[in-house]
């Protein structure tokens, strides 16, 4: 019986060779563990001696050489940084069989001895892994100094210099050093060294940036599930010290189920849309009186009533304003007040008689805000415009007009999609689904509120030539 | 409002997006100082809600014109607003990079002004990573569809991965939720990035030193439960992206409660285990050899939900079955339940140097339970005579229980079905 230490691959794999070459079976000899770390007392003269060692083993052996398939080095090169104190013997029985007359050993990954190694690779391979996933660098800047990025990591196994050069390929451009209770690794941008481990109370202190990394880490959480278990299997428990996220768990689960009653508890917006209060028959005249009825959105309640297009019925032209104002909810009429007036006196210098068009808008009740005794415009917000939609598309879907001209960019945006640029896409004709020709001009109503006199005066030839342009069109 | 504050909302605005995936873009680019793709993404971290965490997924902006009704970030939502600066984010990824916190960058964003300025912010963030601090880390691009052509080839450039998220499997669920959102347009989208993507492949393929554009290829997202469209168009559509568009990836994402839900969509969530299917059935189409049609065999035009997607196939075509595991080829073995892509390979392996017995098959962690009455072994198998049994579906339907989504994100990474 052979009693044997090694420490590494590199070692075993010398050991092996001799024996080897002295034809020693397996069973004659016996394994063990040679406990002293690399690098503990001598940093990198170590390595050097090793190879060394590796050399002066060669020369004694060169005489006779071992086909061993290069998957099968592979495999050792990654078993022998388990933690398992049998690998040894385990790779040394399975070197023994592929050399004498098992060549195939290696694909048959139900042979008891391949599916041992193989699960020692495994878990090696997913320690090396997790390595590169759980390593968290701090940055350390002392005076002036170049900063360097410190990192203190738990490996399972011995994996140091298996994931080491990984680093190197990633993170080329910064000087670091990882360290494991066993070992560590330091790169000073040229050259990757090893050296002795340090103990995790050495570990470097917390970066400033882990506050912004635990702000990410608590919003992509989605608390509408939760599931522990994955989790601490992705992420065993054994590595939370070190990864400075994990401080969060704790409170994260624990809130977890009162916000999920938020979500479901609150929901935003109107559920209801006009088409729940549309009429069976869809004639202009059954819209109008099936409108006053519509309580899809909240708007209904502070509105004297709802304002309907007006207009004849074989009208080829409609124009769409944004929402009735103060004079229109009052009569029940659209453009009847102030930016009324402004429109008819266009429509008159464009030649056109306002009653051979349709007048409708996007809203059919007025929105508000009371101060004092006047009501005052608000805008319409898009729940509300969606909400009455089904309005608008009804009369157009009723008149089948040959254009349709938006006035204002809440009409337009509403017709047209919501990057409509009222001021880049002014006069120009588009086809939508309403209507083969559709054109978007100012609103009165912006021609009023205009302060600079030149400019409202180039706003309202700009709106009268838009006019006679979409009526041009249609004849 | 400082960075961790808009990091807060930013970040919670953009974890509706199910990818995740940082592998796939091959060699790192030359001249990176900072950052590599390996082929295999990593994932850095976890949260408890089972997901993992490989790249800084953020908005841009939640602000957007749009009124897409399955969206947190619509116009008529309430949810808090904000903006990140192209240096912000840049400075965030290179921060949170060099802590080796994560993979990459996926960015996305809402729709602010049009689809040409969103798109050029996108694609700025990426080419200043790139040129300015030569990252050579993972980057996923949203891309915003109607976007200008030339932007689209700037973000192929710099970015590893592009996506266009379909949202909605067919044309008439994309009027109903998202009425700004065109199905013709987000597929023309696909179709352009597709066709740059083979041309450059191609181009470098003949030896010519065209730039890459995507390496990592396109993926895309589809909403399940929203509308009551059946599983059948849903894979009928990933198949034909599959196939049209040569996309990497399909994900489903099961509409799940959201904060500032709408009140115009249908109330609760669809059961998660139909998300855990479509993505079981997906892996099917790609690696299995299925066709779309085969996988849906309910009447309703679903997916079962009580026996996974190959178990039903099996047990509705029971004449195909047993299959010898000694004999038969690797199409006919793929198709065995239970027994997934990775055993496959190593039956075939195996059985040039030995017969393969039951327990051969366990040895190779199979599921048993399932593969049992559906294969032959050189030894006795005694299940194999309960194949033509009636209540054998019964038998195999699995305990039913809610299943949670974390199953479902857990089918979407490895695909074990």
């Amino acid at each position: 019986m052979q009693f044997l230490q090694v420490a590494c691959f590199d070692e075993w794999r010398a050991a092996a060779r001799t024996l080897l070459c002295n034809e020693v079976h397996p069973s004659e000899v016996h394994w063990t563990q040679d406990d002293k770390s690399p690098g503990l007392f001598d940093g990198f003269s170590q390595v050097e001696h090793a190879q060394k060692e590796d050399a002066d083993q060669d020369t004694r052996t060169h005489t006779m050489r071992f086909n061993v398939p290069s998957a099968f080095l592979d495999l050792a090169r990654t078993v022998a940084c388990h933690r398992n104190p049998s690998r040894w013997q385990l790779l040394y029985q399975t070197l023994w069989r592929v050399v004498h007359g098992e060549r195939h050993v290696l694909e048959l990954d139900t042979d008891d001895d391949v599916h041992q190694l193989q699960r020692m690779k495994k878990a090696v391979t997913r320690d090396v892994h997790k390595m590169k996933a759980f390593v968290r660098f701090r940055k350390i800047e002392a005076g002036n100094l170049p900063e360097i990025y410190l990192a203190w990591h738990r490996p399972d196994h011995l994996i140091m210099r298996l994931a080491a050069p990984f680093f190197t390929r990633r993170f080329k451009g910064m000087s670091w050093t990882i360290f494991t209770p066993h070992e560590s690794a330091h790169w000073d941008q040229k050259q990757l060294t090893y050296g002795p481990g340090i103990p995790a109370s050495q570990a470097p202190p917390p970066d400033e940036q882990e506050e912004l990394w635990k702000t990410y880490y608590a919003s992509i959480f989605n608390p509408a599930r939760i599931k522990l278990d994955t989790m601490k299997r992705e992420m065993p428990v054994r590595h939370w010290r070190t990864l400075p996220e994990a401080d969060l768990i704790e409170d994260l689960v624990r809130d977890a189920p009162a916000r999920v009653k938020v979500m479901i508890d609150n929901h935003e917006g109107f559920s209801e849309t006009g088409v729940h209060y549309l009429p069976e028959q869809r004639d202009l005249s059954s819209l109008r009186k099936a409108v006053g009825q519509c309580q899809a959105c909240d708007l209904c309640h502070d509105a004297t009533q709802a304002v309907f297009g007006v207009g004849p019925a074989n009208a080829s032209v409609v124009l769409v304003g944004e929402q009735p104002g103060d004079r229109e909810d009052v009569t029940g009429t659209p453009f009847v007040g102030p930016a009324g007036q402004l429109l008819n006196a266009a429509l008159f210098q464009a030649g056109i008689d306002r009653t051979s068009v349709y007048l409708t808008n996007v809203v059919k009740h007025f929105k508000h805000e009371q101060r004092g005794k006047r009501r005052l415009h608000k805008k319409p917000d898009s729940r509300e415009i969606y909400a009455c939609r089904p309005w608008l598309e009804a009369e157009i879907s009723a008149l089948k007009p040959k254009m349709v001209i938006c006035l204002g960019v809440t009409a337009a945006q509403a017709l047209m999609g919501r990057d409509f640029r009222l001021t880049q896409q002014r006069g120009v004709v588009h086809k939508t689904q309403w209507s083969t020709r559709t054109l978007a001009t100012w609103h009165p109503a912006a021609i009023l509120r205009m302060q600079n006199v030149q400019r409202k005066r180039e706003m309202e030839s700009q709106l009268i030539e838009d006019l006679r342009q979409g009526m041009e069109t249609t004849r | 409002m400082d960075v961790k504050d808009k990091l807060a909302i930013l970040a919670d605005a953009a974890k509706y997006d199910a990818s995740c995936a940082s592998s796939g873009s091959g060699k790192t680019r030359a001249g990176s100082t900072i950052g590599s793709t390996e082929g295999m993404g990593i994932c850095h971290s976890y949260t408890p809600d089972g997901r993992c965490i490989s790249l800084l997924k953020i908005l841009l902006t939640n602000f957007c014109i749009y009124d897409c009704q399955y969206c947190v970030n619509r116009i008529s939502s309430d949810t808090p607003r904000a903006r990140f600066s192209v240096a912000e984010v840049v400075s965030l990824t290179l921060e949170f990079y060099r802590r080796n916190y994560i993979e990459g960058l996926f960015l996305s964003s809402g729709i602010i002004q049009n689809p040409d300025y969103t798109m050029e912010q996108l694609t700025a963030v990426a080419k200043v990573l790139r040129t300015e601090h030569h990252y050579g880390g993972y980057i996923h691009l949203k891309t915003i569809p109607n976007a200008n052509e030339d932007l689209i080839e700037e973000a192929g450039r710099w970015a590893d991965r592009l996506s266009v998220n379909i949202e909605l499997p067919t044309e008439k669920d994309l009027i109903q939720l998202a009425p700004e959102k065109k199905k013709p347009e987000i597929v023309d989208a696909m179709q352009g990035i597709s066709e740059k993507i083979t041309e450059s492949r191609e181009d470098r393929k003949r030896g010519f030193n065209s730039p890459r554009f995507a390496p990592a290829g396109q993926s895309t997202q589809m909403i399940v439960g929203a509308t009551p469209t059946p599983d059948k168009t849903i894979l009928k559509t990933a198949a034909e992206l599959y196939d049209g568009q040569k996309l990497r990836r399909v994900y489903y994402s099961a509409y799940s409660p959201i904060p500032h839900a709408d009140a115009r969509l249908p109330g609760q969530s669809p059961p998660l285990v139909r998300e855990h299917r479509l993505y079981q059935a997906d892996w099917l189409l790609r690696f299995y050899g299925f066709d779309a049609s085969e996988l849906v065999t309910e009447s309703d035009q679903n997916l079962s939900l009580d026996v996974d997607p190959k178990l039903a196939w099996a047990l509705a075509n029971r004449h195909c079955f047993p299959i010898d595991v000694n004999s038969a080829c690797r199409e006919e073995l793929l198709r065995i339940p239970g027994i997934g892509a990775r055993s496959v390979k190593r039956i075939l392996k195996i059985r040039r140097f030995q017969h393969i017995r039951m327990l051969d098959l366990k040895k190779l962690k199979v599921a048993w339970n399932r593969a049992k009455y559906f294969v032959l072994t050189i030894d006795h198998n005694p299940a194999v005579k309960q194949l033509d049994m009636l209540d054998l579906h019964q038998k195999l339907r699995q305990p039913t229980q809610q299943l949670m989504l974390f199953d479902a994100i857990e089918s979407a990474t490895s695909g074990e079905v």
